[in-house]
């Protein structure tokens, strides 16, 4: 067996909890890649794991929290930014992740991305988009394509959805992109890249959700929609967000969107509050 | 008199049933587990066709609420549901929804609060909203649901109430099993039930201001008669009881009781864990013991006159809380049994037990040794401030 190299444990295993192996996340969902993606991305980044906090909201993705060996809280539905900010602004130093779902983020917590990324405080929001509620059994949520059906709207949606990505750029988040979890190598990269850079900086993935939205939608299985995403994306680095829109069918942009350097809200605060010490 | 045919429904879906009978104009609600099947169910019934309402899928309870006050505000008959961490998130528009005397009729699968997280049942989103001024009462299995369902919109709705209400029912204990149900022709309820037509609507040819600024030189009696209204509502939530008795022959009383008449020990319960309470007294029962069960079904307003007569004759009371009030004198609700007997010349001494909380089951037998414990401790004279039961300490 010549060239051959049998491992006993996973490389990654350092950053996770093993010992809450298994999951609790259903065969098929993306959410276990994304993570693997994720903690790939620390290891790339080289990041102190002593210096990074992970929280997360409500809902399948709110499990993030609990399996990844950092420091880490699982808060309310919805409130895992204000929770992060408060972090982040107490510890400068530390690097802060929030890791949450599409509902989590945009809807009960909607409020709270949108000013986040306004005041462009220093932390990396990682949102797992599934296009539904669905860890509550597939109701229709923020990024619920128009038409399409949860059990909230049997016969199809008709709430126009959120383009994440533009929503977050238009406040003004430093870095925004779009990937899936058939894109592990490009979601990765982004994620290391959202880490390392200061500022608001926002990682949406798209992933299969086979047990409500896949269902609901008649995808098949999660590898079906995972064959379904290789077939629609389109990788538009750069592209203007706004252009990103996801429909039930047809193209869906991927790609690092936004990339810009503008203080953060750390920054003005040492900038105003020096001023207003020195006098 | 049963009419109808029995069928075999889970709990939520029956609540769901309910509201599409009742005809309502508007549900606003935002998922969350337990409560999650009824509305899903009413969105489907709204899309097939079935009610002809709106649905709003808000993206939070503290919405839902406030969409609800907007529509009940219009005179709409109007629907929502949540659980645990929700109906908290709503509790600010919950005072809101009172004091503007809007009737709407909101179901809440009980469950238990973070932190730690835990989506199962207890009563601990109950008590923290219990002053909120929302007639609330308890359901203990499918049928109740069903009709107190059908019986809160006609409370709520009812020109000396104009409150909104709570119809409490057990997170997954009761919201997810199957139950038998006599559902209701739709002739009978809307009978039972007629076209609301609410005083108090928004009409831009008749406009009105609710809500606004009350300094402190009104604000104490603003409050003082929200209070008095709501404590006049008891005759007219007993009598609609007698009338829903009338058409369905199910009978409801703000207090209940099971084998108490000559019962010297009682058990209190709320919600679906006083069915599995009633075998611990057949039990006990059939040792030759004296003991009975009071079930509280109108938590608020409370029923302070039914209540003393139910246990006026008893020796003991054991009171099960599936809440604690950290730090506070006992469970919540055995301190509001004790203030409610405290002038009583004649009263029970009182024993207060927590358990089934965060969706632990209580056994037949946990019951029987809350009685025959709580029994012995009553007849020692010592008072412990927290028992629990079934919990490992």
């Amino acid at each position: 067996m010549i060239g051959t190299k049998t491992l006993t444990d996973n490389p990654v295993d350092l950053y996770l909890r093993a010992d809450r192996m298994p999951h609790i996340w259903c065969s098929g969902c993306g959410v276990g890649p994304s993570v693997a993606c994720f903690v790939k991305a620390i290891h790339r980044t080289g990041l102190d794991t002593d210096k990074i906090a992970i929280v997360s909201g409500i809902g399948c993705s709110g499990r993030v929290a609990g399996y990844v060996k950092v420091d880490s809280f699982h808060t309310t539905h919805g409130r895992a930014i204000p929770f992060a900010t408060g972090l982040a602004l107490a510890n400068p130093e530390l690097k802060v992740v929030v890791f949450s779902g599409d509902g989590d983020l945009a809807a009960i917590g909607g409020n709270h991305l949108i000013h986040a990324a306004r005041r462009n405080i220093d932390m990396t929001v990682i949102c797992y988009n599934n296009f539904n509620y669905g860890m509550t059994g597939g109701q229709l949520g923020p990024t619920t394509p128009l038409e399409a059906k949860s059990t909230t709207s049997p016969y199809g949606n008709c709430d126009p959805p959120f383009n994440l990505p533009h929503l977050v750029a238009a406040c003004g988040a430093s870095y925004v992109s779009r990937w899936t979890v058939i894109h592990p190598r490009q979601l990765e990269k982004s994620m290391a890249e959202a880490l390392t850079k200061p500022g608001f900086t926002f990682v949406e993935v798209l992933g299969p959700c086979p047990t409500t939205y896949g269902r609901m939608n008649k995808l098949g299985r999660g590898v079906d929609e995972l064959r379904a995403y290789q077939e629609r994306c389109v990788v538009s680095n750069g592209v203007d967000p706004r252009d990103a829109e996801i429909g039930l069918n047809g193209p869906i942009l991927v790609g690092n969107f936004v990339d810009l350097s503008r203080p953060t809200f750390w920054d003005h605060c040492v900038k105003i509050f020096g001023r207003a010490q020195k006098k | 008199m049963m009419t109808g045919k029995r069928i075999g429904m889970e709990s939520s879906l029956g609540i769901a049933e309910a509201v599409k009978l009742a005809n309502a104009d508007v549900v606003a609600a935002y998922p969350i587990t337990p409560q999650t099947h009824i509305v899903e169910r009413l969105a489907e019934l709204v899309a097939n066709g079935e009610l002809d309402a709106a649905y709003i899928p808000v993206e939070s309870e503290h919405s839902a609420m406030s969409a609800c006050l907007g529509s009940a505000a219009t005179g709409a008959r109007t629907f929502t549901a949540t659980a645990g961490q929700g109906l908290e998130l709503m509790h600010e528009v919950l005072y809101v929804a009172s004091s503007m005397r809007l009737p709407i009729v909101m179901a809440v699968a009980n469950r238990a609060l973070s932190s730690p997280l835990n989506v199962w049942g207890d009563h601990s989103d109950v008590m923290a909203v219990r002053d909120t001024g929302w007639i609330q009462m308890f359901a203990e299995n499918g049928q109740q649901v069903f009709d107190l369902t059908l019986c809160a919109f006609r409370i709520a709705e009812d020109p000396e109430v104009l409150f909104p209400v709570m119809v409490h029912l057990d997170g997954f204990h009761l919201s997810h099993v199957v139950e038998p149900f006599y559902l209701m022709e739709q002739d009978v309820v809307d009978k039972f039930l007629p076209r609301f037509r609410f005083p108090l609507a928004l009409d831009p040819d008749k406009p009105l201001t609710a809500g606004a600024f009350f300094p402190p030189g009104v604000y104490g009696e603003a409050r003082r008669a929200q209070d008095d209204a709501l404590r006049s509502v008891r005759p007219v939530i007993s009598r609609t009881w007698r009338e829903f008795e009338e058409i369905s022959g199910r009978s409801y009383k703000p207090v209940e009781t099971y084998r108490a008449d000559d019962a010297r020990v009682l058990l209190l319960t709320m919600g679906s864990f006083s069915e599995t309470a009633m075998l611990a007294i057949d039990q006990l029962r059939e040792r030759g013991q004296q003991v009975g069960l009071v079930r509280i079904r109108l938590w608020r307003p409370f029923p302070f006159t039914e209540f003393r007569q139910a246990v006026g004759n008893a020796e003991t009371l054991v009171v099960l809380d599936r809440a604690i009030s950290y730090g506070g004198p006992t469970g919540p609700v055995c301190a509001e049994v004790k203030a409610a007997l405290y002038s009583e010349p004649k009263r029970p001494r009182i024993v207060s037990y927590v358990g089934g909380l965060g969706g632990r089951d209580i056994l037949v037998s946990e019951f029987v040794e809350m009685i025959e414990k709580g029994t012995a401790l009553a007849e020692s004279g010592v008072e412990e401030e927290l028992l629990t039961i079934g919990v490992r300490v």
